[in-house]
């Protein structure tokens, strides 16, 4: 294993709010991470670990997890990933075994704005505040409940509606027509 | 925390999105729709008062029986960033290997097509439709002139792919050093060693009992297998494929086993597939494919020619005619690393349209396909049932033994643990058949590659698939190979020819030797 260290070193202009770190392994068996975040003007910053020998193959002299997508997530890192100047991914293979090693497809996300939530229409959700509601003959259920029920139901219809299946049709000629040409090659 | 969270979801959903297209979801809606009739079902707790019914009147076991087939079957999803070739094969080049071998096969069913002037396919004529359909339950006494077809590749042409299969990132050196293999698979795959393989099959050890061993005469049968049988009618009465899925792996016995493999795949004969299997039947009738030829040659040469198989032939023929239509079988190439050839209608080349998939289930028989259905013929006698097993077991795995990948159960990694087995715990022998030119991976592949079809007595067989289907893994298969070298070690020494090794009853006579001889003196067992 060479001991030459070949720095990948992501440098950015504006501080980073790391959230993930996406890539495709490349026979790489342990990465680790370290950062340099922006601090007050006069203290140097220090590079900090955040991830420390993270185990991408089981067993590095065998093909298990050698060309697998790999996400990391910002709450495995062992510090804070707010406010970053600088990042370096050390990777490691301790294995005679393969001819070069590497990470591909890197790619980094910060922190993205929050998911907007469904909303229900206003009337189901808030029904109107209470004009007194007029005096109802004995027998008939109470509006309220009626009300959550009705609820229950449109919710059990929005899912119905939004569902769709995979299921194939099954047919394999075209329109009848099953007459072939030799196979193709592409 | 998270990151599992999601997975879950995303496990989740995909079942559901899976689940919804089935049979069972559009029974589910129907009961769930009859029960709003009954009495204790209330509109204000209608959720919970329905999957209390469910529970109740069995569905919800039904419901589970699905969602644990789904797992058992389908990978976990992958990455979002993962193509859809990563969840086939995640190795680049190993798809690449696959992507040159299959090359070769059309190669090979193209020019045959072209040499004997015979289309892929063609529409029957009336008459051919009508006779074809009288003759449906015998068409073993048809004897067609097959002189002229060859099959597509046998197993050993595809030994030889997966010889010459190497990993460009890694390092062949030509001078023999630590990471040479010694075998004849050249490439580093992760295989489990004994102590992996001891927890893997911890129902496999000595102290816990066996059938095809402890239900031998010379053991009473109160200190294993009454006990064992009374279970398994239990497991049978529950109706639950887990507990069926890890019964089995102690062995099924005999006349528990077809419902207890029924209940493991989930299969239900309900009308509709008895339905499907008939649709499939009058596209047989109505379109004649080249791949029917193959078919039949193949039936001809092994099936036919096997002792316990040849009555069964008619059978053969209802069931892999029907495969070769069959479209749903395609949904597997999702995660499997082979893809489906495919072809224009004549006149359309290139035109998406009219692009098409050859055969429709995509799967081109090679020679010993049939072997793959023959010992199923013994469990099930009803055409649409039998097809219907043949197909789910395909689906799961049969199809990894002749397709190159990196999975654990795949023929690939099958190899390389036979291999290491036999390295590990055997060496001599190993050292031995190798200096005389009989590397034993040339005498155990068409075992592998067949499942032991063929190979072992029926009876045995069925055991052995027992243990396929009760621990979801092929890897048995490389297991009982490496023990039947090991049983048989003592003649192989002095072997001093691959033909010789072949040849000498030693290996040939597989089918005499039971699982509980090579299991109790050598075998299995001195793995543990």
């Amino acid at each position: 294993m060479s001991r030459v260290l070949v720095p990948c070193h992501v440098k950015g202009s504006v501080a980073l709010q790391l959230q993930e770190i996406t890539f495709k392994n490349y026979y790489t068996a342990f990465l680790s991470i370290r950062v340099r975040q922006y601090t007050s003007a006069h203290t140097p910053a220090k590079w900090v670990t955040c991830l420390r020998d993270y185990c991408l193959m089981p067993d590095p002299h065998s093909e298990e997890g050698a060309q697998e997508y790999v996400s990391l997530f910002k709450h495995q890192m062992l510090c804070d990933m707010a406010r970053i100047s600088e990042l370096r991914l050390i990777l490691r293979q301790p294995s005679p075994l393969w001819l070069s090693f590497t990470v591909e497809e890197l790619q980094i996300y910060q922190q993205g704005p929050k998911s907007p939530s469904v909303t229900f229409p206003k009337w189901l959700s808030h029904p109107v505040p209470c004009e007194q509601p007029a005096l109802l003959r004995e027998g008939l259920p109470d509006p309220s409940r009626v009300s959550s029920e009705v609820q229950q139901m449109w919710a059990l219809t929005e899912m119905i509606r939004a569902s769709h299946t995979s299921a194939r049709i099954g047919r394999f000629d075209v329109d009848g027509c099953y007459d072939l040409n030799l196979l193709s090659y592409t | 925390m998270l990151q599992e969270e999601s997975d879950l979801s995303l496990i989740i959903a995909q079942i559901v999105q899976k689940l919804k297209g089935s049979n069972l979801y559009s029974q589910l809606e129907r009961q769930a729709w009859a029960s709003l009739q009954r009495p204790e079902i209330k509109l204000e707790s209608l959720k919970e008062d329905i999957k209390e019914f469910f529970k109740i009147s069995g569905w919800e076991k039904k419901l589970q029986n699905a969602v644990y087939s789904e797992l058992s079957v389908f990978p976990l999803p992958s990455h979002p960033a993962a193509p859809p070739e990563h969840l086939k094969e995640p190795l680049v080049y190993m798809r690449k290997a696959q992507g040159s071998w299959e090359k070769r096969i059309l190669k090979s069913l193209n020019s045959m097509c072209t040499e004997l002037s015979i289309p892929l396919a063609r529409k029957r004529p009336v008459g051919e439709q009508k006779e074809l359909l009288n003759k449906w339950n015998e068409m073993g006494t048809d004897e067609p002139d097959l002189s002229l077809f060859r099959p597509v590749y046998a197993p050993k042409d595809f030994l030889e792919v997966l010889i010459n299969l190497r990993n460009p990132n890694y390092e062949n050196g030509d001078s023999l050093s630590f990471r040479t293999h010694l075998g004849l698979i050249q490439v580093p795959l992760k295989v489990k060693d004994i102590p992996e393989l001891k927890e893997c099959f911890v129902e496999l050890g000595l102290n816990i009992g066996q059938l095809g061993i402890d239900d031998s005469t010379q053991v009473p049968p109160e200190l294993f297998e009454n006990e064992h049988v009374r279970i398994g009618q239990k497991v049978l009465a529950e109706q639950d494929s887990a507990a069926a899925q890890q019964y089995i792996r102690q062995g099924s016995p005999t006349a528990l086993r077809a419902e207890l493999w029924a209940l493991i795949l989930n299969i239900s004969s309900q009308p509709e597939d008895v339905l499907y299997y008939e649709q499939l039947k009058t596209n047989v009738i109505q379109h004649d494919l080249l791949v029917d030829s193959l078919i039949y040659k193949d039936v001809k040469l092994t099936a036919s020619n096997d002792d316990y198989y040849f009555v069964f032939e008619d059978y053969l023929y209802q069931v892999l005619l029907c495969f070769s239509r069959d479209t749903s079988v395609l949904s597997h190439f999702a995660f499997n690393s082979a893809s489906p050839p495919k072809s224009y209608i004549r006149g359309k080349l290139g035109l998406e349209e009219y692009a098409v998939f050859y055969p429709p289930n995509g799967v081109i028989p090679f020679h010993g396909f049939s072997m793959y259905v023959a010992p199923l013929c013994f469990l099930y006698h009803e055409p649409s049932k039998l097809y219907q097993i043949f197909r789910e077991m395909y689906v799961r795995f049969f199809f990894r033994l002749h397709s190159i990948s990196s999975h654990p159960s795949g023929i690939v990694s099958l190899c390389l643990l036979f291999e290491t087995l036999l390295q590990t715990y055997l060496p001599q022998l190993f050292y031995h058949l190798r200096e005389i030119g009989a590397q034993p991976l040339r005498i155990s592949f068409k075992w592998m590659v067949r499942a032991f079809s063929g190979y072992l007595a029926t009876d045995q067989l069925l055991l052995l698939w027992d243990r396929i289907l009760g621990y979801n893994s092929l890897e048995i298969l490389a297991v009982l190979a490496a023990a039947v070298f090991a049983f048989r070690a003592v003649n192989l020494m002095e072997v001093t020819s691959l033909a010789a090794a072949e040849k000498k009853n030693h290996l040939r006579e597989l089918k005499s030797m039971y699982l509980d001889d090579i299991v109790k003196i050598h075998g299995l067992f001195w793995l543990f």
